[in-house]
């Protein structure tokens, strides 16, 4: 595969290895920001090439693990309005909710479509316009645009039956909101490329500027996130934290027009409710007034003010995500939560930290 | 969830591409891309092409890395 296999190159990993022992300061903790950071450095192996002193620790940058109980229990809810296909990727299927999960209906005969992408759940609305199809709206920045399309698309197309219950959340308004936190303990932050495609590397200045943290933004090859691992310890060693890019291939500076315009033209920023991190202000969005036909939370009021209030769980997954738990070091891993058993999101999605831990060994 | 993979557009037709990997295929709008062209990489997520990969900086990149481990030699 062009441009992923150089960036995979066994020598090269061994020798910047090297070289990062080298580079090594006193101890220091990167948080990678990005879920498939987290899956990737598991994947690789990559902590082991990391100088002892370095921990890497997983952040809350896992679109599926982030997502609220009460609004995978309002998208779940959506299940029992007669006529609905619920439509959603493939990584919400198994997480559990408070009281089902979309497998577990699926499994009693509702409706629940696995898609690609969102274009493909407005086209099954075209196809289908005797059924009602909802899609959960989930993922950051990279995944926004694409929802945003599918709306448009709808819209343009006379679509009455298609509708998005809407759970998107930005980075930046996240990241302002955890590293103001007094809790988080780092040294630097590796933050998620394609994030980085849509909002541009300069999204991040005020995160050196404010918060004299160190940040390298990095892609999702082996060599790019040692790359990037470099770029931080450099800045930790001469003490002039800045935003380093080492994904230039695919990201710029500023962010992609395009992208802000479509955004801008169908969302509007709204707070959000996070898994672990509560309710962040701005963090989120929601659809403007002017698609409000495509609002599955307007078109669903009514079912939706039924939704009891979430059961409490005893899993972690909100102290995972802020780096403030390992995987390992929840009283639950491995004993009642497995990936066949997951108690929390953490445990389910590919890219959640608990997943990677037990997968790959924490 | 926010993996997007480097793939070649092999056709163009509006705002559609296609583009091919290791012999899989897959459609992918190029709506935020509008200078995309036919045979360049772009990183794929979710049906869009988020971003034009620069074979560029991505050569710069790799002799960055090459520089790095032989600065340690
Ligand atoms: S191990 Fe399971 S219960 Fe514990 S935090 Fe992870 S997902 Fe939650």
């Amino acid at each position: 595969m062009k441009f992923s296999e150089e960036f995979r190159d066994k020598e090269l990993i061994q020798e910047l290895a090297r070289r990062l022992q080298a580079l090594a300061p006193g101890p220091a903790t990167l948080m990678e920001v990005c879920g498939t950071h987290t899956m990737a450095v598991a994947r690789f192996g990559l902590k082991m090439l990391l100088p002892p002193s370095v921990r890497l620790i997983s952040g809350p940058g896992c679109p599926v693990c982030v997502t609220a109980q009460k609004d995978l229990d309002g998208f779940l809810a959506l299940g029992e309005v007669p006529n609905v296909v619920l439509t959603t990727f493939g990584d919400m299927i198994r997480v559990p909710g408070s009281r089902t999960s979309l497998d577990r209906l699926r499994a009693t005969g509702v409706p629940v479509q696995i898609v690609y992408s969102p274009f493909d759940a407005v086209e099954l609305a075209r196809q289908t316009p005797e059924r009602e199809f909802v899609f959960f709206g989930v993922g950051f920045e990279t995944t926004m645009p694409a929802t945003a399309l599918a709306i448009q698309t709808a819209a343009s197309a006379g679509l009455t039956n298609f509708s998005v219950f809407c759970v998107h959340k930005t980075m930046p308004a996240a990241l302002r909101a955890l590293v103001g936190s007094p809790e988080l303990r780092v040294s630097g932050l590796l933050l998620p490329g394609h994030v980085s495609t849509i909002v541009g590397a300069a999204s991040y200045d005020f995160i050196p500027r404010e918060f004299h943290l160190p940040c390298a933004v990095a892609g999702f090859e082996p060599l790019d996130i040692l790359l990037g691992v470099e770029a931080l310890l450099r800045q930790i060693k001469s003490g002039s934290p800045q935003v380093a890019n080492t994904y230039r291939r695919a990201v710029a500076a500023p962010a992609n027009p395009r992208a802000q315009e479509i955004l801008a033209e169908v969302f509007e920023a709204a707070d959000a409710e996070w898994r672990g991190l509560g309710a962040i202000p701005g963090s989120g969005v929601r659809l403007r007034s002017r698609y409000a036909a495509f609002d599955a939370r307007q078109k669903f009021a009514a079912v939706l003010s039924q939704v009891p209030p979430p059961v409490a769980n005893p899993c972690r997954c909100g102290d995972v995500l802020r780096g403030l738990l390992s995987p390992a070091d929840c009283p639950l891993f491995r004993k009642t939560c497995s990936p066949s058993q997951p108690l929390g999101p953490c445990m389910v999605s590919s890219e959640g930290a608990c997943a990677a831990a037990y997968r790959y060994g924490g | 969830m926010c993996l997007a993979i480097p793939m070649k557009i092999i056709a163009i037709d509006g705002t559609i591409a296609t583009t091919e990997v290791d012999g899989v295929t897959r459609q992918a709008r190029l709506d935020l891309l509008p200078e995309a062209n036919l045979g360049d990489y772009v990183l794929v997520h979710a049906g869009l092409a988020i971003s034009r990969i620069d074979e560029a900086d991505a050569a710069e990149t790799l002799d960055l890395l090459r520089k790095l481990a032989d600065e340690i030699q």
